[in-house]
């Protein structure tokens, strides 16, 4: 390894120029053949992983070998998932194989990353693949959920129980089926933690989904949201406005109710104030950056999440490691959304090719988010921010008067956040 | 005033003045890379929503100008086109007018 990567660092320096347009000798049939430039290895192939696999081996012409690791064989979108559990898509919907990255060149490994070893640049797999090296890593692993902090919920098997669903897949459907196997007059209770969490709006995007069934299959049914947060966390005024005018007087909204515990056999959760008991219990833990990113060393801003240079993603507590998505400590303003972590995945595709041909990467990277939210099976609203890095403050920043919310919900926006899901998709994939 | 030193200066300078004025060589592709999320990569769409891969140039960049000064009715291409400066909205509309339609 040390000498191989000896070499690519001498050969770095010489390529700039003439990485691109050098043909090999004697190999004058295939002139697209590029001098390699070394190796990324992507942990995590969601919207940040897969996004930077992809815009890796455009944005080197090839000449960066990129290998992307996930446990799963296939991509199931987090984004649109809610609608698997309102009934008007299936998880079939949002689910796309990997396959077409191949063309592309990335190497896709089914399997798990049990350990980094930075200092000699190598990971440790779980099933398949013996030790491996790279030049650079990128570790886009998502969050994990913090059951230590719910005495109740530190079991497997309260966790089979009580779902989070807030990874799309089998978790998705389970409790698709829970609500559907709940009394006609039950009741559906939903718990949003302390932001920051995945996906802002998410959870109120998931009231207006479970209402939007219940309307329909169980009217005398109801939902009850304990969001530990003051207020709706995005969105706020659009959401109530959809709660109040199609779902009026099926869901009852409790801020600063943070729970504290969960008595699953009981079907109750506590705040500090009440026990509040339910047929179907939906708990969204406090969330973290994943395992991974903790057994690396890269969790480096409130004991949770992942700190990053916004020129480059990479990380702040260990050189040579680029961090993406819901995982970093986020900028300003910027959402923890999956359109966020693939305009990461770009940013850091772009500043890696440069580091890696020994040039500097962009000084004034701009990214911009959108997020849809279904409200029912076909109106939608949307909020949207763009954002600037600031040299001053060596952080990305929203810009003043830039950005902001729908109007109103409108099935116009429905159609737009359906196909926002076609086109991202195909932009991580295609 | 020594030439040399006066030669040192410019040659000192020249490369921080080109740095102030944001020449990403890239910047075109970068702006692009914001676009593709909903419009596809290099704005070539898959559907549901416009392509932009070799619209004209001045077609393009009329087009989000208006959306910035808020002459065109839009859900939400008002509020995103405000967030880039004319330049970055020039570069955007020159590397896609270039790209490929599908």
């Amino acid at each position: 390894m040390t000498n191989r990567r000896k070499f690519l660092q001498a050969g770095g320096a010489v390529t700039i120029g003439s990485a691109v347009s050098s043909i090999l000798p004697g190999c004058a049939s295939t002139p697209e053949i590029r001098k390699p430039v070394g190796r990324v290895m992507i942990i995590g192939a969601g919207y940040g992983g897969q996004t930077a696999a992809k815009y890796l081996r455009l944005w080197s012409a090839g000449s960066i070998e990129v290998m992307l690791v996930d446990r799963e064989p296939t991509f199931i979108s987090c984004p649109m998932s809610n609608l698997v559990i309102g009934g008007s898509r299936t998880l079939a919907e949002i689910t796309r194989s990997r396959n077409r990255l191949k063309e592309h060149g990335v190497q896709l490994l089914t399997d798990e990353v049990t350990a980094v070893d930075h200092a000699r640049k190598m990971v440790k797999f779980k099933d398949r693949y013996a030790d491996m090296g790279y030049d650079r890593l990128i570790v886009s692993p998502g969050v994990d959920l913090m059951y230590d902090t719910l005495p109740g919920m530190n079991s497997a098997d309260a966790q089979s129980q009580v779902l989070h669903a807030w990874r799309a897949g089998p978790q998705t459907v389970a409790l698709r089926k829970q609500i559907e196997s709940m009394p006609d007059d039950g009741t559906f209770v939903i718990s949003i933690p302390l932001a920051p969490y995945r996906c802002p709006p998410g959870p109120y995007e998931r009231v207006c989904q479970v209402a939007h069934y219940l309307k329909q299959a169980k009217p005398k049914a109801r939902i009850v949201v304990l969001d530990a947060n003051e207020n709706i966390t995005s969105k706020g005024p659009l959401f109530r406005a959809a709660w109040e005018q199609l779902y009026k007087g099926m869901i009852d909204y409790r801020p600063n109710s943070e729970v504290k515990d969960v008595d699953v056999r009981g079907k109750t959760l506590k705040t500090d104030f009440d026990n509040v008991k339910g047929d179907v219990l939906n708990v969204l833990p406090s969330m973290r950056a994943a395992d991974i990113a903790r057994s690396t060393g890269l969790i480096n801003a409130n004991n949770r999440w992942c700190s990053v240079d916004w020129l480059s993603m990479e990380s702040t507590a260990v050189p040579g490691i680029h961090v993406l998505g819901d995982a970093t400590m986020s900028a300003p303003a910027m959402p923890k959304s999956g359109h966020m972590a693939n305009q990461h995945g770009k940013l850091a595709a772009a500043a890696i090719v440069e580091i890696m041909n020994g040039r500097q990467p962009n000084q004034e990277p701009v990214l911009a988010n959108t997020c849809y939210s279904f409200v029912s099976d076909k109106e939608v609203i949307h909020v949207s921010s763009v954002h600037q890095y600031d040299a001053k403050q060596k952080t990305l920043v929203a810009v003043p008067g830039s950005g902001g919310v729908s109007a109103q919900r409108s099935e116009i926006e429905g159609a737009y956040g359906w196909a926002w899901a076609q086109n991202i998709w195909s932009d991580m994939l295609s | 005033m020594n030439r040399t030193l006066l030669l040192a200066a410019v040659l000192a300078i020249a490369p921080l003045g080109a740095r102030a004025q944001g020449t990403d060589p890239n910047l075109g592709r970068m702006l692009a890379s914001n676009c593709a999320n909903c419009h596809g990569t290099n704005g070539a769409s898959v559907g549901g929503m416009p392509s932009l891969a070799g619209k004209p140039r001045a077609a393009l960049l009329q087009m989000l100008r208006e959306y910035r000064d808020g002459k065109r009715p839009a859900t939400i291409m008002h509020q995103l086109a405000k967030g880039y400066t004319d330049a970055q909205l020039e570069a955007v509309s020159t590397y896609l007018s270039a790209q490929k339609p599908n």
